[in-house]
């Protein structure tokens, strides 16, 4: 039986789609954790007092799953200092206060003529996956590509309020092509596919524009419905095939990259700037003028927001990421990461989750779930902590879409439960 | 220090359905039927449907009470429950009988299994059994005001005569209060599918069924049809039938439970003693729910057949 994905109807309150994105340009002062990527902190190599431009490296790659760190403002290196990331490790961070200049630093385009070359310039320029996993982009490009058949550029950005990628397909076509063009000409890539959500129309057309001048490229208009832009649905979508469990893209012969990974790649090939800024849409019911900025890497959400305007009201959660899958920040001292496509200031009345009741096994969670899970299942076996039972339900396919919470009738627990049900599955199985 | 904010696990938002919402929806969806059933039998039905909300309602309130429990009756569930028990009565049904159809449907089938979502079998279509067995006046039909007194639709079609089509649609005959007329019914059934509170699978295979059942036996299209417009079929089928708590969850174990409940109504009604067989088609399709379940459970993806 052909496999089908499911998708619900979230409403997607694009509001800042077709808004041009506004630099931030005066910022105060940035914090940058050595932890914005998977895998181990970088290494400061700048110390308190320094002075560094933008473009300074401020931090060294430590091993090869890891990422290099450059400075996103002018100024002074004010301190070095713990710094407890949401997952909570303990990692140094090093905070520079703004001289205002916002000086560049002398830079030059790297000197790429083959596949190590090319490999380690992604490595130099500091990009990790910029659609939220902070995956180190050489280590996941440093794969044989004659076994691969499709290169998959994910732009389908299906969480609610978030329009990075989609900024970056209306306003970065040459980045992209510039990258895909190298990737063709150094890891030997034949076969293209860009995913676009079919609800972004101006950066499906920029795509489609884009592939009549590359050969290889195929532009495919996908359901832009939540979850379809997850790593498993455009892998379906695209090639059809289903990723088995347990298994990564490369092992069915994919990769898949997202575009703003790609266009940053392409700016510091031609330029040699490094990751410095992102976009990062700015939006929620508490933003009275939401806004899809491009911020320096470290800017304090509070600068942020206020950079967008004053709150329409008092927000009681602030998630980084989409209300989907994003995490609540403790304070508006966060700074942002390299993965932080979006900052939402989410009202009460928004976040208002009543209290849960008994399951009335409506069966919303079940016959919903994209990949075909039985949440209610998974939470009465957790209960019961079998681990058997947990195995059986295969609870370790959820992706964590948190579709089967936000349907709930009852208001159950239930992508929380499967996450909590997955940790318990890994623990028996050590 | 600055302001510390709210923390939450993802997802922060939510598409704002509740449970009451949800037995709010049936409510309204069997307004209809109860407006007809009203209108029909006359104000004896207002009483006896009264009569069960009312019960159903106040003995889950004392239940909580007295197991010191949470108050549940907001949830509109007990309503829910008394409204289908009234409207699976005949008008004429004594008022005491009724408070015992409420009692044995809340107190014991319901609350002393856990409440909510803890029942195996539908409240209230084991208390309908219950007095059927031991009634004769809920055997019995009653009849509208203005039709003189003799059988019911599917008593006369067993017994070999002629039943007007245009008579089961508008409920001008004997029978329980809100299963005679079925444009009301099929009103409610259509609210709900706009609402998505239910899905088609359940309704559809089971009057389905019992329509081509009856097509096969009787070979006569018109008569297969007055045979599935009569009785409780649809009252059943859309309302009782589709009960989440006690019917399967995903569609393929809709649509076999939908068969089910229609093959055993088609067996009652031909080979049984009852001249109907709706209800106990449901209740006996209630306790293999589990094993629904499991047959049907979905294709997770990237795994195996589960």
């Amino acid at each position: 039986m052909a496999f089908f994905l499911n998708s619900i109807p979230v409403p997607l309150k694009k509001n800042t789609a077709d808004k041009p994105a506004l630099r931030m340009t005066e910022v105060k002062s940035v914090t940058l954790p050595m932890l914005m990527h998977k895998g181990t902190p970088a290494t400061p190599v700048v110390k308190m007092g320094d002075l560094v431009k933008v473009g300074t490296k401020i931090a060294e790659a430590n091993g090869e799953l890891s990422s290099p760190i450059y400075a996103s403002i002018s100024g002074k290196v004010t301190k070095v200092c713990d710094y407890l990331t949401a997952s909570g490790e303990r990692v140094p961070a090093v905070i520079i206060t703004a001289d205002g200049e916002m000086t560049a630093e002398e830079l030059s385009a790297p000197v790429v003529n083959s596949r190590e070359e090319l490999l380690a310039a992604i490595r130099e320029s500091g990009v990790v996956g910029l659609g939220g996993a902070g995956f180190p982009t050489h280590v996941k490009l440093d794969v044989d590509f004659d076994k691969v058949d499709t290169l998959i550029v994910n732009g389908t950005e299906c969480e609610p309020y978030i329009t990075s990628d989609n900024h970056t397909m209306n306003e970065r076509v040459d980045d992209i092509e510039y990258t895909l063009n190298a990737f063709k000409q150094y890891f030997g890539v034949k076969h293209i596919v860009i995913g676009v959500g079919d609800n972004k129309k101006t950066s499906l057309e920029n795509m489609k524009a884009l592939a009549t001048r590359v050969e290889g490229v195929e532009v495919l208009a996908l359901p832009s419905t939540y979850s379809h832009g997850s790593e498993e649905a455009i892998v379906f979508h695209t090639t059809k095939k289903v990723l088995p469990q347990g298994k990564l893209p490369i092992d069915i012969g994919c990769v898949v990259c997202n575009v703003t990974t790609l266009a940053e790649i392409g700016k510091y090939l031609q330029t040699g700037i490094p990751l410095v800024e992102r976009y990062v849409t700015v939006d929620g019911s508490c933003v009275k003028e939401p806004q899809c900025v491009i911020a320096p890497i470290g800017v304090s959400l509070e600068e942020l927001f206020a950079f967008v305007g004053e709150f329409e009201c008092e927000p009681e959660r602030v998630v980084v990421g989409g209300p989907m899958m994003g995490i609540t920040v403790p304070s508006l001292a966060t700074p942002v990461l390299k993965t932080t496509n979006a900052a939402l200031a989410l009202s009460p009345a928004e976040t208002k989750f009543p209290k849960e009741s008994p399951c009335i096994r409506c069966g919303r969670c079940t016959n919903n779930c994209p990949l075909g899970i039985a949440p209610a299942a998974i939470e009465k076996a957790y209960a019961k902590r079998d681990v058997e039972e947990l195995t059986a339900l295969q609870v370790n396919a959820c992706m964590e879409c948190g579709s089967c919470s936000y349907l709930c009738p009852a208001h159950r627990p239930l992508v929380q439960t499967n996450k909590l049900a997955k940790m318990l599955v890994k623990e028996a199985n050590n | 220090m600055e302001k510390m904010l709210h923390l939450s696990v993802s997802p922060h938002t939510h598409c704002g359905r509740t449970t009451s919402g949800i037995m709010l929806d049936v409510l309204i969806a069997l307004l209809p039927a109860t407006i007809a059933g009203i209108v029909i039998f006359g104000l004896e039905a207002l009483l006896v449907v009264a009569v069960c909300v009312a019960a159903c309602v106040g003995f889950e309130y004392l239940f909580n009470l007295i197991a010191k429990k949470e108050q549940t009756i907001g949830d509109y569930s007990a309503a829910v429950t008394g409204l289908l028990l009234g409207l699976n009565l005949p008008a004429t049904t004594p008022i005491w009988q009724c408070v015992i159809g409420a009692l044995f449907a809340i107190v014991v089938v319901k609350c002393l299994f856990g409440g909510l979502g803890y029942n195996f079998v539908n409240p209230a279509i084991t208390a309908r059994v219950l007095m059927l067995i031991s009634f004769a006046s809920v055997a019995a039909p009653a009849f509208p005001v203005d039709v003189k007194a003799g059988s019911t639709p599917l008593v006369d079609l067993a017994n070999g005569k002629n039943v007007e089509l245009l008579d089961l649609l508008l409920g001008k005959h004997g029978g329980a209060i809100g299963e005679t007329c079925s444009i009301a019914l099929i009103l409610g059934f259509l609210y709900l599918l706009f609402r998505d509170v239910i899905s088609w699978e359940i309704p559809v295979s089971f009057i389905g069924s019992v329509f081509v059942f009856s097509l096969l036996m009787e070979g006569d299209a018109e008569k297969a049809l007055a045979l599935t417009l009569s009785g409780g079929l649809l009252l059943g089928a859309i309302f009782m039938a589709t009960d989440y708590v006690t019917s399967p969850t995903t569609p393929a174990g809709k649509l076999i439970f939908g068969l089910g409940c229609g093959l055993l109504t088609f067996l009652i009604r031909y080979f049984g003693s009852y001249p109907e067989g709706v209800s106990f088609a449901i209740l006996i399709m209630n306790l293999v729910v589990p094993y629904i379940d499991k047959l049907t459970k979905h294709k997770v993806y990237g795994g195996k057949k589960a």
